[in-house]
Formats: structure tokens, C-alpha cells, sequence
């Protein structure tokens, strides 16, 4: 059933491009790398990766919810990952109080999100093709036009990233210091979660809710066990996703397991090589 | 209502997972290990699928799973404590194994995948047989007494580490502890509420805690008693409303009472007030 591999690379990525749709999941797969590594790269550093996942999963209520009232699905996404921003934001706005309080409140926002969206898989009876395919995606069933809506979100998230970049740098890494220095700290908090649910809602559409987890989370620490320079982090950060991207692609197109397994197990495995090169080098 | 089995069975199991799930999560959200939770409660997840695509009981897959990776967790981190990151990314690995098992899980001869997977994720507590709900109550008041048990020197190492290292309390050892009675109560209430439910749980009822009360004791059993309230309110509300799931139901009001609690703790924060007692 599967394509075999042949000794020649050519031979390979002819292959492996002869159909649309394994060109349309490289495509999209490619810009969500980038995108998922630069948020994740911020995330990564200001240590927020459970808000990052919590945004992640509300892709399900979205989705759930849309289908519910027969709103288009990824307005669904967009709203329900958007509401769990705010909502998280409020919460942690007290900056004073400990992170004691914190993470019960991304917890609560979790859960609910997730409460919800199986109160609406119940209520609606026609299942959207089970809940595994949403929390784990389709990468292979991706259409043109969703590259293209893609496209333009990532751009758009890109560039806001791109405009916030130094304060948020700043205030990420020495909030104190940032707010003596009159950056808007509480409102750039603000503003990076929702670029984070913006991203999320945008790429878990294809990746499904948990993968994109493991895009933002595992290049951008293994970039940031390398090197501590914002500039060249970034750019490892972007390659490494790219390089597990379309390893995971390829290698879940000649063989029978999914793209999603394959891209966490290379993220897992380079972290790990990357933190024990550092252990064995002190 | 309480003449039918299934229902009492789903109390005696509800009252016993939740009085475990306020508990460990009053000490969870005290040490911000809430991420933690989460992280386990998915490896619960995964644990299931895994024992359904090797044939094995299910109970059997949870409790290796989440017991397995609180271990590897806290080997991770310093402190017997794992940070952000390796959880992120230990987390993102064991769920794209996941994928993997639902794959084999899928294409094997078994079929069921989708019932299988969709109860994991969400759980069936009304579909829990006697024997189920009496080893569920058990499990949950063995961790309850084992927590209480360890409270203080568990609380004195979350808050003073270097002092309860100092009085020579085992501070790795107890945080290792700490997780793996945080993966037992993980895996049982996979059963009851669902992997992907069990946080709101341990989350919510202990967050409303620790925004009302700061003493240990009353904090804990507050804790207890909004996760235990909410449950038996979840349960009743579902079994009257019956499109709504208990899972959603019993979540909606553990979230609830989070709310309530905030807005009462900024009520009592309010500018202007003085600070009784």
C-alpha cells in the first residue's frame, strides 16, 4: 500500500510530491513551523507552555461549538481560543500575587473550555468524526484554500510579533525592570496571549490540538539550550521545526503511522540529545 | 433516584475520587504543579488506549502510564519538581504516541476505537459496575489519609525548601512521592470524569480554596468539600437533565464555585477595607 523508499533521494521527493495533497501539507506544515517556533520561541521563555496548551485545546470547544450552531468551524476556533486568551489574561493580571493562583486559574479555564466542548459533542449528535481527529488532526486532508487562510494568518501574526518583538523581550525576561522603564508590561501580557491563541487557533485547524502543542513547546527549548541570543535562537528555533516538520511529513508518508507521532517523538529525541550534549559538556 | 445501582455506584466512586482530587489538589496548586496534572492526566489518557490495543485491563494501562512518567518527570527536574519546559515536552511526546496507538488501535482487528478512546477522554462514571466504584472509593481514601498523613512536612517543603532540607525532611524523595500519588489519583478518576476533565478537579475546587482560606487544614478541607459538592451536584444535575453529560456537569460547578471565590476574595480585597483579625 505504501510507497517504498528507493536508494535515490530524487526518486524519493518525486514521490513524494506527486500528489496535490502531500504538497499542501508540506505547504502548510511549513508555515506553521515558522509561526509555532516564533510564538513558541516567546512562550518557551516566559514559561508560559500551559497557557500554550490550554490555548491549544480549546480548538475543541470551538470546533464543537461552531458545529453546534452552525457557525463556520474555524470562526469557532478563533473565538473559542480568543475568549480562553482574555480569560486567562484577567486572571493572571494581579502580577503580585504568586503563581500559586496562576496556574489554578489556567487549570479552571482548561477545563471548562473542555467541559464545554463535550457538553456541545453531546448535544450534537452528529459526531465531526469522532473527538480523536480533532484533538490530533488530519495533516493529509488539507485543501488550497486552507493553505492560503493560513497564510494570510500567520503573516498577520508574524508581524505583530515582529512589531512587539523588543518590549516583549524585555518585559519577558525582566518584567521589573521593563516596568521602570514605562513598557506597557500588564498589556504586552495581554497582547502575547492572544497572539499565541491566534496562532494556535490558526495551525491546530490542520495540525489538530495536540501537535501544535508539541511544535511550540519542543524546537524552541532545544534552540534555547543552545544558544541564549534572541536573534540566533530565533532562527535555530525556526529550523529545527522546519527540519522536524518535513522529517515527520516524509517519513509518515512511506510508512503507515501518522505525521503527528513521528514529529513528536524527533522533537522529544532532540531536546533530549541537546540537554545531555549540555550536561556532557560542564 | 437513588434506588437504581448505577447510581449509587456512581456516588460511593464520586464522593472518594473527589474527596482525593480536592485533597492532592489543594497541595498541587500550593506547590503550582497544576501543569503537572494536566501533563498526567493526558498519560492517563494514552495509558488507556495503550491497554486497549494490547488487550490488557484498563485500570492496568492508567496506573503504569501516569506512575511511569510522574517518576520520569521528577527525575527531569531539580528538586523532584519538573519545570515547564520538560513537561511541555515530555507531554507533547507521550500524546504523540497517542496518536500512534489510536492509529494501530484503529487498524487492529478489535475495532471500538472510537467508544474506547471517546470514554478515556471523558469518562463514564455511570457505567461504573460495583466492583469498579468500591476499588475507586478505596484508592481515593487510601491517597486522602496518605496526604494527610504527609501534610506538614510536604507543606513545609513546598514553602521552605532549604529550611525542610535543613531539618532533614527528604525533599526529592517527598516531591517523587508527591507525584506518584498525584498519577494514582490521575488514573482513577480517569474512569470516573475523563482525562481530559480530571483537571478541572484538582484545579478548580483547590484554586477556590487557597482564594478563601491560607491556614492548611481549613484550606484542605474546604478543598475536599467544594470537590466532593460539586460532584454529588454534577451527578444529580445530570441524571435530571439527562443531555447533559455528568462529566460537563459536575466541571461546570467545580468551575463555579473558582468563580465565586475569586470574586468574593476581590470583594474582601476591596480598596478601603481594613484588615480584620
Amino acid at each position: 500500500m505504501n510507497p517504498t523508499l528507493s536508494p535515490n533521494p530524487l526518486t524519493d521527493l518525486n514521490t513524494l510530491l506527486q500528489f496535490p495533497f502531500m504538497v499542501n501539507a508540506l505547504e502548510a506544515g511549513t508555515i506553521v513551523a515558522v509561526t509555532a517556533s516564533v510564538i513558541g520561541w516567546y512562550m518557551v521563555l516566559r514559561r508560559q507552555a500551559f497557557a500554550g496548551h490550554t490555548l491549544s485545546v480549546m480548538a475543541f470547544p470551538g470546533a464543537t461549538g461552531a458545529a453546534l450552531i452552525g457557525l463556520p468551524t474555524s470562526l469557532g476556533y478563533y473565538l473559542a481560543c480568543g475568549a480562553a486568551a482574555l480569560a486567562m489574561g484577567r486572571t493572571s493580571i494581579p502580577r503580585s500575587r504568586s503563581r500559586v493562583g496562576e496556574t489554578a486559574a489556567i487549570g479552571t479555564v482548561q477545563t471548562v473550555g473542555l467541559a464545554a466542548g463535550f457538553l456541545f459533542l453531546s448535544l450534537n449528535h452528529q459526531v465531526l468524526g469522532g473527538p480523536e481527529t480533532l484533538l490530533f488532526g488530519t495533516f493529509l486532508g488539507i485543501n488550497t484554500g486552507q493553505v492560503s487562510a493560513l497564510l494570510v494568518v500567520a503573516l498577520v501574526t508574524l508581524a505583530a510579533v515582529a512589531i512587539v518583538a523588543r518590549p516583549l523581550l524585555i518585559s519577558s525576561i525582566d518584567p521589573e525592570a521593563a516596568r521602570a522603564r514605562g513598557v506597557p508590561v500588564v498589556l504586552l501580557d495581554g497582547i502575547f496571549l492572544l497572539l499565541l491563541g491566534l496562532a494556535v487557533a490558526a495551525t491546530s485547524q490542520i495540525t489538530g490540538a495536540l501537535l501544535v502543542f508539541a511544535l511550540l513547546v519542543a524546537p524552541p527549548a532545544a534552540a534555547q539550550r543552545m544558544t541564549l541570543r534572541p536573534g540566533p535562537g530565533l532562527v535555530l528555533s525556526i529550523a529545527l521545526a522546519l527540519g522536524i516538520v518535513w522529517i515527520g511529513l516524509a517519513a509518515a508518508y512511506f510508512s503507515p503511522y501518522p505525521p503527528g507521532f513521528y514529529m513528536t517523538s524527533l522533537g522529544f529525541a532532540l531536546y533530549l540529545v541537546v540537554s545531555l550534549t549540555r550536561r556532557a559538556r560542564r | 433516584m437513588f434506588t437504581h445501582d448505577f447510581v449509587r455506584n456512581a456516588y460511593l466512586a464520586g464522593t472518594f475520587i473527589a474527596l482525593a482530587c480536592g485533597t492532592v489538589g489543594w497541595l498541587v496548586v500550593l506547590r503550582a504543579q497544576v501543569f503537572a496534572g494536566d501533563a498526567l492526566s493526558h498519560v492517563a489518557f494514552v495509558g488507556a488506549i495503550g491497554a486497549a490495543v494490547l488487550g490488557l485491563d484498563e485500570r492496568i494501562g492508567l496506573f503504569v502510564a501516569t506512575v511511569a512518567v510522574a517518576v520520569g518527570m521528577s527525575a527531569l527536574g531539580r528538586r523532584g519538581e519538573a519545570d515547564d519546559t520538560s513537561i511541555g515536552i515530555m507531554f507533547a511526546w507521550i500524546l504523540g504516541i497517542g496518536i500512534l496507538l489510536i492509529t494501530l488501535l484503529g487498524t487492529s482487528s478489535q475495532g471500538g476505537n472510537g467508544i474506547a478512546a471517546t470514554n478515556a477522554l471523558f469518562g463514564s462514571i455511570y457505567a461504573l459496575g460495583p466492583g469498579a466504584s468500591q476499588i475507586a472509593a478505596g484508592v481515593g481514601l487510601v491517597v486522602s489519609l496518605v496526604l494527610l498523613a504527609g501534610l506538614r512536612p510536604l507543606v513545609l517543603c513546598t514553602l521552605e525548601g532549604e529550611l525542610a532540607a535543613v531539618r532533614g525532611v527528604p525533599v526529592r524523595a517527598l516531591g517523587t512521592l508527591f507525584l506518584i500519588a498525584l498519577a494514582v489519583v490521575a488514573a482513577e478518576s480517569t474512569q470516573a470524569v475523563g482525562a481530559l476533565l480530571l483537571l478541572g478537579l484538582i484545579a478548580a475546587p483547590a484554586g477556590a480554596a487557597h482564594r478563601l482560606a491560607i491556614r492548611p487544614y481549613r484550606g484542605l478541607a474546604l478543598s475536599a468539600a467544594i470537590a466532593v459538592g460539586s460532584t454529588w451536584g454534577g451527578l444529580a444535575l445530570s441524571y435530571e437533565i439527562s443531555s447533559l453529560p455528568p462529566s460537563s456537569a459536575i466541571i461546570g460547578l467545580a468551575a463555579g464555585c473558582y468563580a465565586a471565590a475569586a470574586v468574593v476574595a476581590r470583594w474582601r480585597e476591596r480598596p478601603g477595607r481594613l484588615v480584620a483579625r
